[in-house]
């Protein structure tokens, strides 16, 4: 059970929904959400590295470095969704396509 | 003692000062009082005071190897260098102050001949230019620097000379100077540059030098010698290209005075002078021939000439070929020598004839005649009543030239002859040298005192004329009773010798031979010891010769015991054959000029007709229709499918990619995964 294996494979699985949400969701927060899982199957990589991988300490130091990221990067994105929303009136991001030509 | 330096500081205030009057006459001499002809003037007498005191310095020193040279770099290429520079030695210094001398008399006396002229500024500027252009030949101790001088003398020479164009006649005559010496030029570049490739330097010393070591020897330095020697028989006016000289007439007289006293005519003779030691014995029998050749056919055919100035020029040309002569034959500094009592004697009889002329002139202006010839002896005749001074001073130089005694030609004409017989002594085979050089030293005598008689005495030939001839002012007549005084012995033989005719004096003492640097040449010793051998034969012989025309010319145009139309009838062929110069001029124009102008007119033909009408605008044609072919590639071809197509395949390709682009951010993810999968399963399957 308690296997190197066993780790990569959860968070292999975290990934995938994570960018499943990334990819199918149309509401902007909810693909923020899809975001954050995709930060934590990192994080679940780094942990299971330094439990056996040798990575040690620093396995550690980066997860808390992408804890500290995900929560600033939580906060500017929350910011940027808050501006769509006023100037879209919606946060369902298929009708903010600007980009296209 | 003088130090080196001043004579590098005078020579180079000789050498240009006539150049900054030159300069300033040229440019602002219209707007100067007197038109700037006190410039001119008084640079030209400071370098006669210059060369005087280089003069008295050398007769101070009485050192006969005095030689000072100063060399400037001028381009420097690695091996290919040309230096500038001059070399003083006695030779130059007594050509120096010749030079000077006769160009101050010239300014001098122009003052009042030509007064009023149109072009009065420039004539003074280009006298400058000449005297300039001379005195560099003077001091050049290069070929190079020679040669430039050398041209610069033949285009001041031909300014001078067509210093009247509105006369048809002067403008021809400046253009055959100047082409005639162009062809004598060629060969002396052709000279330099055989010397040049040989040696490998322009510089006199190292040329002499190279010659002496063999590094240019045989039927080549003959050659080469050859043609620097053509450069002198353009220059110094010898057969066959004596033809300009005569011609130059046209120009002012003073200028012809000038011309062939001391700058154009002396500038081949100082250059054979000056390169005698590189002359092969070849050569040098060339030039004993030309020069002797000269002498004798310009003299028959100055005896029949009535123009008093042509008479002059055929004796100028007759004169310098006995300098050739005394060159060729190897006794070289006489050549000098006669250079410079020549100088002296001949300039007084230019000036005199010039005074004659002036005088002529303002008779004739004043009997509102303008048919008359000025310069016709047929219309002069006992002048000697109205212009004693012209009359006395001509006569003195007379005396000169025809090799009396107690003057200065004797001495000068004799060292020649001398040297010439000790030539003909050596080479039997050359007889005819000595034929030339007696013969024409007979007929000088004759003909130079014709002129005297027909001028100066007999009757009046037409009185009205007569009556209104004076005397030229103090302005003319100084240079003339200069010079006359100068063709004294005296001068040539102080402060040694006062015996007449003994030719030693500082002359003799301070300018010594050189022995010839080409390898199994006399040396200078043997040509003096044998010249002097010669000396009392050469004196006896060249008396009677003097005695013999002197005394037929008196009784043909003094005393009129024999009558000349006479025997110019019972000579009749020879007596026109002379007149008319040989007919050379005809002769050149009919087997050298027209063959030449028609084969130029072919030339022409086969260039504008043929070559231009077929050949370039046939080029001019198919270079038309080749690029209205290329345009038609280029903008059907090119233009239309390839440049073009690339644009529009550009715009379907972004037609197509458009649509991929939906804006949504959702879809460029799923691509990007779609990538990174893709990526993943290549890697992989390679890995594996």
């Amino acid at each position: 059970m308690d296997s190197l294996a066993n780790y990569l494979l959860i968070s292999a699985i975290l990934f995938s929904l994570g960018l499943f949400g990334v990819v199918t969701r149309r509401n902007g927060v909810a693909v923020l959400m899809s975001v954050e899982l995709i930060l934590n199957a990192a994080n679940v990589n780094f942990l299971a590295f330094a439990r056996f991988g040798g990575m040690n300490i620093s396995g550690h130091v980066y997860a808390l470095f992408v804890i500290v990221l995900a929560a600033a990067e939580a906060a500017v994105a929350l910011a940027i969704i808050i501006n769509i929303f006023n100037n879209f009136r919606t946060i369902n991001i298929d009708d903010v396509s600007e980009l296209r030509q | 003692m003088i130090t080196g330096n001043f004579y590098t500081d005078s020579s180079l205030l000789i050498l240009f000062l006539p150049l900054v009057a030159f300069v300033i006459n040229i440019v602002f001499g219209k707007r100067l009082p007197r038109q700037g002809d006190w410039i001119s003037i008084g640079a030209i007498l400071t370098t006669l005071v210059l060369a005087l005191s280089l003069f008295i310095g050398m007769l101070k020193d009485w050192n006969y190897k005095f030689s000072h040279e100063v060399i400037m770099p001028w381009i420097d290429m690695g091996a290919f260098k040309i230096e500038l520079g001059f070399w003083v030695d006695n030779i130059t210094i007594v050509m120096l102050l010749v030079v000077a001398l006769i160009s101050s008399m010239t300014h001098i006396f122009s003052l009042e001949y030509m007064k009023g002229d149109i072009r009065y500024n420039r004539y003074y500027a280009y006298l400058g230019l000449f005297t300039f252009s001379m005195n560099g030949i003077v001091l050049a101790n290069n070929l190079m620097s020679l040669y430039i001088f050398w041209e610069l003398v033949g285009v001041s020479s031909y300014l001078l000379i067509g210093h009247w164009f509105e006369k048809p006649s002067a403008a021809n005559a400046s253009k055959k100077a100047f082409l005639t010496n162009r062809v004598g030029d060629i060969g002396f570049f052709i000279g330099i540059m055989l010397m040049f490739t040989a040696i490998g330097s322009f510089n006199f010393q190292e040329l002499f030098y190279g010659v002496s070591q063999g590094a240019i020897k045989g039927g080549l330095l003959t050659f080469a010698g050859l043609g620097l020697f053509m450069g002198a028989v353009g220059k110094s006016s010898q057969f066959p290209l004596h033809i300009w000289l005569p011609d130059a007439m046209e120009g002012p007289t003073p200028v012809s005075a000038l011309m062939h006293a001391a700058t154009m005519v002396a500038a081949g003779v100082y250059l054979t002078v000056r390169l005698f030691p590189i002359f092969s014995p070849d050569a040098l029998l060339v030039i004993a021939y030309v020069g002797g050749f000269t002498a004798f056919f310009a003299a028959t055919i100055a005896i029949t000439q009535n123009d008093i100035k042509k008479v002059l020029a055929y004796s100028t040309v007759s004169q310098l070929g006995y300098m050739i002569l005394a060159v060729g034959v190897g006794n070289y500094t006489a050549a000098f020598f006669h250079l410079l009592t020549h100088a002296m004697f001949k300039a007084c009889l230019f000036y005199g004839s010039g005074s004659v002329i002036h005088a002529m002139h303002h008779s004739l202006h004043d009997l509102h005649d303008h048919d008359t010839d000025p310069q016709d002896m047929r219309n002069m005749g006992g002048f000697h009543k109205k212009m004693p001074i012209t009359s006395t001073t001509m006569t003195i130089a007379t005396l000169a030239i025809a090799g009396v005694p107690l003057f200065s030609g004797f001495l000068s004409k004799d060292a020649i002859l001398a040297g010439t017989l000790y030539f003909v002594e050596y080479h039997p085979q050359h007889i005819v040298l000595a034929f030339f050089g007696f013969g024409a030293a007979a007929i000088t005598a004759f003909y130079m005192f014709r002129l005297i008689f027909l001028t100066f005495h007999g009757q009046p030939k037409m009185s009205k004329v007569f009556q209104g001839i004076h005397e030229s002012p103090l302005v003319m007549t100084s240079p003339l009773m200069i010079l006359a005084a100068l063709s004294t012995y005296i001068f040539y033989t102080l402060p040694i010798n006062l015996i007449p005719w003994k030719d030693y004096g500082w002359f003799t003492k301070l300018i010594k031979a050189k022995d010839s640097y080409v390898p199994g040449s006399p040396t200078a010793k043997e040509i003096y010891d044998g010249v002097h051998h010669m000396h009392d034969l050469a004196l006896t012989l060249s008396l009677a010769v003097a005695t013999v025309g002197i005394s037929l010319s008196f009784f043909m145009y003094y005393k009129s015991n024999i009558s000349p139309e006479l025997w110019s009838k019972r000579l009749g062929p020879l007596y026109n054959l002379s007149l008319n110069k040989y007919y050379f001029d005809e002769l050149y124009d009919r087997f050298l000029y027209r063959p030449f102008l028609k084969l130029c007119n072919i030339v022409s033909y086969i260039d504008w007709e043929l070559y231009d009408k077929y050949f370039i605008n046939g080029f001019g044609h198919i270079t038309k229709f080749l690029s209205k072919v290329t345009g038609q590639v280029d903008y059907d071809g090119l233009d239309q499918t390839i440049v073009d197509g690339v644009g529009q395949s550009a715009r379907g390709l972004g037609k197509g990619l458009k649509t991929i682009q939906t804006g949504r951010l959702q879809n460029y993810m799923l691509f990007a995964l779609i990538g990174v999968i893709i990526i993943l399963i290549v890697q992989y399957s390679v890995i594996l």
